[in-house]
């Protein structure tokens, strides 16, 4: 019983130790506390284009990204043309490059498609891996920049020195050690092409055109190098489609570990740079306190629901009686009788086991599925959609919230919006008008919050509704009613988040542009996904760059007994509040119509 | 500028008129929240405020308008046999609740207008209808009242009579008792041509005759103006009401989005339901009906802070009015909220006007009862404040009442009267005995003078007084010195207390005097004052609230002289009194009509309540929703999903009774709440984590409970009542 806590205890445990050092390291280097060797100053003086002011971040930043977009398109779409494709694969159809592409930019790694079949090496290397170093460190350089303006700095420093700092100096060498770490745990890490291996039985797999037994195929590539930094990021794009559940990209309860605790280190780290930047741990340690408390529940929900609970789908279900009023039915009412379902004679004593990768224990899958969607990261080491209906609210509350750590940087500045807002109120309620670390919030700030809070909820449920209402989704879901709703919700929710992890089930891959069967509604999802992700990345940090901009021009507030402290219990049970209260129940109509619908059905509607 | 206590400065406006504005005002605050003649005007308005372009001010109330309009036509349509699916008297019902929730958004705002209005039209009446003896070209002299004056009217004023308006002088000179409006008690001269030819209405003329031609129309005079400034800021909205309703705009926003976005999941449900229940007619729930949508809509859009969002800024003004307050602006009420740093004046503020003997000491060989009875003698005649106060303590002393003091003087005494070269006063008996009293130096040099013996250490003993920032006297009898008497500032009761009140507030209080620094210094420390400006000048206070400024601090200050003028207008809220000059009265931002040097701290409270009540209000708003979505989540998929129902945890009656209990909660929560929206959330000076935990309990956790109860006793009685 207490053995399934343990990897979870485990995972938050080593990760908090990790993450103080971790954070006062990253902090010295963003901050030019620490002076980099001669050599690497060269570099650092060859990219710096000098201090630049919010707006200047802001179009540097936009212009970095719009630029990568344009070499990882050339990449994509002509990648059947470019070395390293020793097994020959060829082109891929517009929509799944756009959506490839504006997943990798946003650090969402939505897949739309599956890595081992549709990408060269050259793609995984040069797009794939670069972007899962990029997109991290973009965020990190936006969070660097803000928490400079919240500071009052003159200038918000150089997008391209915090970009090169954290790429070189945080990013690169923290990957370096997890990937060593996970070649010694077994992970291929090769350039050559598929393994062909003889089938003990003869044609296993069937025979080719001239009658001869098939190999089996077995990808392999550059894995440890990928799936390195693609936990370490928040980036969860697998190199192979089943992502961490796949042997190769997750081989071990040692890798499982090292790869979970990898999801959240750098967002719990960007806590602690938050609180060493700004000289003010206590501050910081509210902040992580109310998001630990958020993931840990999420996260205790999650194994509770799932691990602790047989599967609906399999368990016995007495006879239920149900009453749908119908005015056209005599009485007004149609009385519905529910059969009573004998339980399958499988043993439910260790929970949920549908879905799961049993070789990391029971609760490691739950346990992953609560980390990868606080964070921002999608990787998964289990199949979501086979989750318990119930613990499938975890994934999505931790992706609806989107700021419990959150990706690498942004989700601390999604964090920042929430608490912009609180402060608003809760300055109120002090008899002032608020103020933020000593700067006045004023209607500038509260407009640009209020936007940058906007955008999730509006990506989330504005594009699920249209594809529920049209054929779009409902033809595209693998599963009836409330689950297939869920589905739809699930990938949307994902791709506004910036998380990546799919829900699974859903129709959406075209794939090769010669694909002669490709999913009905692929190129639906593709355009709608890639709008999503790229708004609800670029939004929020544009808009709270905007917002410490304008706070940095303004004069300090003494701090006195009236003014609203950041730092103390109250304050966290008030962005406890706020974030309950706004960022739950704003999505609280959706979980009804999906993950909270379905349990309580009938086994075709609900349930499994 | 001098500096007057509050009773010198009433007792120095004419009687009657204070008088007056007196009753006026106590009968308009007996009057309470809802005087019949107001609500009156606040119904009727908050029907006119239905008008979309008035409506549109208020994003908020504007969509549930909307939502009402969207509603009734549903109703008619339903009327006509269309959407058989809900019920006519459940559309009727949500259409006139829907109204009601818009009318009383309406009704809180013009109440609270109304009551703006009331407090303004009371401060008109107060400027009094004088007579005023109107001047013909035939030299005719014909009575009329001052309100019938119009610019250009010549009048005449004589001895006693109080000058009907503002105006010039063109014939004649006469003493002005100005005390009306400068607080200056000492009458002053005015005379046709050069300088000093204008006149005040409202002044009284002490002496003789003159003719004034009238400048300023009835209405037009200044405090006119500044309570029109004030019926204008009513309506103007302040940076941080601007702010709070953008945050709120953007909630309505995100909420219909997820109203918008509940249609298609409830059409899909529905969709899925009838192919599980094999039925050939279409599953309907009111998950797809547009009014119930339209009801969740407006339950969880924060209307309950947007319909009383004017209002509460409003009521600030008014709390000030009603201080006896005008404020020019409604931003200048919501700054005196964020106020760091208070400069008061000492005296008439932290200390009672003047100085008083507090102790005899004696010296050489004269007891303290000698001294006392040397003192008092010398005093006798002495009518300063300074010379009563010693009287009365050497009555009190010596235990006798003030008149027998008298009896002490020796027969044919003579009164030496105080002057600037002798700065001593005293008495001469008949027999040559001379009693003395007077600063430290001249009495020495008078006791030298006469060879008389300087006991040792006097020097110290008048230092040390000196240095606890008390006035040492010397009294000398015959030549020789008989010992000190001890004038100190005496401090208002209660202040010590008061300070350490607004320093839990989170206020800096700042002594202002013209005292030297070590007297300065003593007084502030004995009032708890946290710093003094010794030796005040002017310009001393400009740099003062320049240099806190510079550090980010917003100060306050209350004058009353033309030369405050400069700190008034520097000052984040500047507070002029009424009794003050023109000069300073504009450059504030503020004037205070008692002229109550204390009122600063009054002015920085108003402020707080009224930022502390928006957001209170606001945290309960937002809060309600959770109920209500408990409420009405379940009701809406009653239909197709009823395998929801364990999410109706207040198991409410039915689906329909859901839906319009939470209306109704969402509805009358609003008047019910417009006392307090009137009235202010109440003001603690607890130090501000405290007063967030106080202020969470109450509108967080209460704003998450009430409506849970509130609900579910709708719910209860809908069912009594048969209504559903």
């Amino acid at each position: 019983m207490w053995q399934i806590w343990l990897l979870p205890v485990l995972v938050v445990g080593i990760t908090i130790a990790l993450s103080v050092p971790l954070g006062i390291y990253m902090a010295s280097v963003l901050d030019e506390r620490w002076r980099a060797p001669a050599l690497r100053r060269w570099f650092e003086r060859r990219v710096d284009t000098g201090p630049q002011d919010w707006k200047q971040y802001a179009v540097a930043l936009l212009l970095w990204n719009v630029l990568t977009f344009i070499v990882g398109f050339l990449i994509l779409q002509f990648q059947a043309f470019l070395p390293l494709n020793p097994d020959g694969k060829g082109l891929l159809s517009p929509t799944t490059v756009f959506n490839t592409l504006c997943s990798f930019l946003s650090n969402t790694n939505l897949q739309h498609y599956s890595g081992e079949v549709h990408l060269t090496y050259f793609s995984q290397l040069f797009l794939i891996c670069w972007k899962q170093f990029h997109s991290p460190a973009i965020g990190l350089a936006a969070l660097v920049a803000i928490v400079r303006g919240l500071r009052g700095d003159a200038h918000l420093g150089n997008f391209y020195v915090d970009l090169w700092r954290a790429t070189f100096y945080i990013i690169l060498p923290a990957a370096l050690v997890v990937g060593v770490l996970l070649l010694a745990g077994g992970m291929p890490m090769t350039l050559e092409g598929n393994a062909q291996v003889t089938t003990l039985e003869t044609g296993a797999l069937g025979t080719d055109d001239a009658g001869q037994a098939k190999p089996q195929e077995i990808a392999r590539g550059p894995v440890a190098a990928i799936v390195a930094i693609k936990q370490l990021g928040t980036n969860g794009g697998g190199y192979f489609g089943p992502n961490s559940t796949h042997p190769y990209e997750n081989p071990n309860g040692w890798t499982n570990l090292l790869e979970a605790v990898c999801i959240i280190l750098f967002p719990m780290a960007a806590v602690v740079m938050f609180g060493r930047m700004l000289n003010n741990f206590r501050h910081a340690a509210v902040i992580f306190g109310v998001m630990l408390l958020f993931m840990v529940a999420l996260l205790g929900w999650g194994v509770y629901w799932d691990t602790l609970q047989p599967n609906p789908g399999l368990a016995a279900q007495p006879e239920r009686r149900f009453e749908v009023a119908d005015s056209t039915a005599p009485g007004g009412k149609i009385a519905l009788t529910l059969p009573a379902v004998a339980a399958l004679p499988v043993d439910q004593s260790l929970g949920n086991l549908e879905g799961k990768e049993l070789r990391f224990g029971t609760s490691a899958g739950p346990t992953w599925a609560a980390l990868t969607t606080c964070t921002s990261n999608g990787s998964v080491n289990c199949m979501h959609d086979s989750l318990n209906p119930l613990a499938g609210l975890t994934p999505l509350v931790g992706m609806w919230l989107n700021c419990n750590f959150g990706g690498v940087g942004v989700g601390l500045i999604n964090f920042l919006i929430y608490l912009v807002i609180a402060v608003f109120l809760a300055g109120l309620m002090v008899g002032r008008t608020p103020e933020y670390l000593g700067k006045k919030v004023e209607a500038r700030e509260m407009k640009l919050a209020m936007l940058a809070f906007l955008i999730h909820p509006l990506m989330v449920l504005a594009p699920t509704g249209l594809f529920t209402a049209t054929d779009w989704g409902a033809k595209s879901t693998n599963n009836p009613a409330a689950h297939g709703f869920a589905e739809v919700l699930y990938e949307f929710s994902s791709a506004s988040a910036n998380n990546g992890s799919g829900f699974e089930g859903l129709a959406d891959t075209y794939g090769f542009n010669d694909n002669p069967s490709p999913a009905p509604f692929a190129p639906h999802w593709d355009i709608a996904c890639g709008l999503v992700m790229i708004f609800s990345r670029f939004v929020p940090i544009i808009a709270p760059l905007a917002i410490a901009g304008s706070l940095a021009a303004k004069n300090r507030v003494p701090f006195t007994t009236g003014t609203l402290r950041t730092d103390t219990l109250t304050f966290g049970f008030v962005l406890f509040g706020t974030i309950v209260l706004l960022g739950a129940l704003t999505f609280l109509p959706a979980a009804v119509g999906g993950p909270l619908a379905a349990p309580q059905g009938p086994p075709p509607l609900g349930g499994e | 500028m001098g500096k007057q206590s509050i009773a010198e400065t009433i007792a120095s406006r004419s009687a009657p008129e204070v008088q007056q504005l007196k009753l006026t005002r106590r009968e308009s605050r007996r009057a309470g929240l809802f005087a019949p003649e107001m609500l009156r005007a606040a119904l009727h308005q908050s029907v006119v405020m239905l008008r979309p372009d008035i409506q549109w001010k208020n994003p908020v109330m504007f969509v549930v308008e909307v939502g009402t309009v969207l509603t009734l036509v549903f109703t008619v349509a339903r009327l006509l046999g269309h959407f058989p699916q809900t019920s006519l008297g459940y559309l009727i019902a949500l259409s006139v609740l829907l109204l009601l929730t818009v009318l009383f958004a309406n009704f809180a705002t013009a109440l609270a207008e109304a009551r703006g209005k009331a407090q303004a039209d009371t401060l008109r009446k107060t400027r009094r209808e004088t007579p005023a003896f109107l001047l013909a070209d035939d030299g005719q002299i014909e009575e009329t009242v001052s309100t019938a004056l119009r610019n250009g009217d010549r009048v005449v004023v004589e001895a006693g009579q109080v000058i009907p308006s503002d105006g010039e002088i063109i014939e004649g000179v006469a003493s002005v008792d100005e005390s009306a409006i400068t607080g200056e008690s000492a009458p002053v001269i005015r005379e046709a041509g050069g300088d000093h030819s204008g006149v005040t209405g409202g002044t009284r003329v002490l002496s003789d005759r003159i003719v004034v031609r009238i400048t300023a129309a009835a209405g037009e005079t200044f405090l006119d103006k500044m309570i029109r400034l004030v019926e204008g800021a009513i309506r103007q909205r302040t940076p941080n009401e601007i702010a709070l309703s953008l945050v709120l705009s953007a909630f309505t926003l995100i909420f219909l989005i997820v109203t918008a976005a509940l249609w298609p999941m409830a059409a899909y449900a529905e969709v899925y339901m009838q192919g599980y229940l094999g039925t050939a007619e279409p599953v309907r729930g009111l998950g797809t009906d547009i009014p119930t949508l339209v009801a969740l809509l407006v339950c969880l859009i924060p209307t309950t802070i947007g319909a009383l969002l004017a209002a509460i800024g409003i009521a600030g003004m008014d709390r000030a009015l009603r201080a006896n307050i005008l404020a020019k602006s409604g931003k200048a009420v919501e700054v005196a909220g964020d106020v760091d740093t208070l400069l008061l004046d000492k005296t008439g503020t932290i200390t009672v006007g003047n100085r008083k003997a507090t102790q005899f000491i004696p010296l050489g060989h004269y007891t303290a009862q000698e001294l006392g009875t040397l003192a008092a003698m010398a005093s006798h005649a002495d009518l300063t404040p300074e010379g009563k106060s010693i009287v009365e303590l050497y009555a009190k002393q010596a235990g006798v009442s003030v008149s027998r003091v008298e009896g002490l003087l020796p027969a044919g005494a003579r009164f030496v009267e105080f002057t600037a070269q002798t700065r001593m006063s005293g008495v001469d008996a008949a027999d040559g005995r001379e009693v003395r009293k007077g600063a430290p130096d001249a009495v020495l040099k008078h006791v030298q003078q006469r060879n008389g013996q300087l006991p040792a250490g006097v020097q110290q003993q008048v230092d040390a007084v000196a240095s606890r920032g008390a006035t040492p006297l010397l009294v000398s009898d015959c030549g020789s010195l008989a010992g000190l008497i001890v004038l100190e500032d005496v401090l208002k009761p209660g202040m010590r207390e008061r300070f350490e009140r607004l320093r839990r507030m989170g206020l800096r209080t700042v002594m202002v005097t013209g005292d030297n620094p070590l007297t300065a210094k003593a007084i502030a420390s004995q009032a708890g004052v946290d710093d003094y400006i010794a030796q005040a000048t002017p310009e001393a206070k400009l740099a003062y609230i320049r240099k806190e400024q510079a550090s980010g601090k917003l100060v306050a200050m209350m004058g009353d002289g033309t030369n405050d003028a400069p700190a008034l207008a520097q000052a984040d809220v500047g507070v002029a009194m009424n009794s003050g000059t023109q000069a300073a009265k504009e450059a504030g931002n503020m004037v205070d009509l008692d002229s109550d040097p204390t009122k600063l701290i009054e002015v920085v409270e108003i402020g707080k309540q009224l930022l502390m009540t928006r957001g209170a209000l606001t945290t309960f708003s937002i809060a309600n929703d959770l109920a209500k979505y408990f409420a009405i989540i379940p009701a809406l998929f009653a239909a197709t999903l009823p395998w929801l129902k364990p999410l109706d945890v207040m198991h409410l009656h039915s689906a329909t009774s859901a839906i319009l209990s939470a209306v109704i909660f969402n509805a009358i929560i609003i008047p019910l709440l417009i006392p307090i929206a009137l009235k202010g959330v109440q003001y603690r000076p607890v130090g501000a984590d405290a007063l967030l935990r106080r202020n969470l309990l109450i509108w967080g956790l209460g704003g998450v409970v009430v409506p849970f109860i509130g609900i579910k006793l709708i719910d209860m009685a809908l069912v009594a009542l048969q209504l559903v």
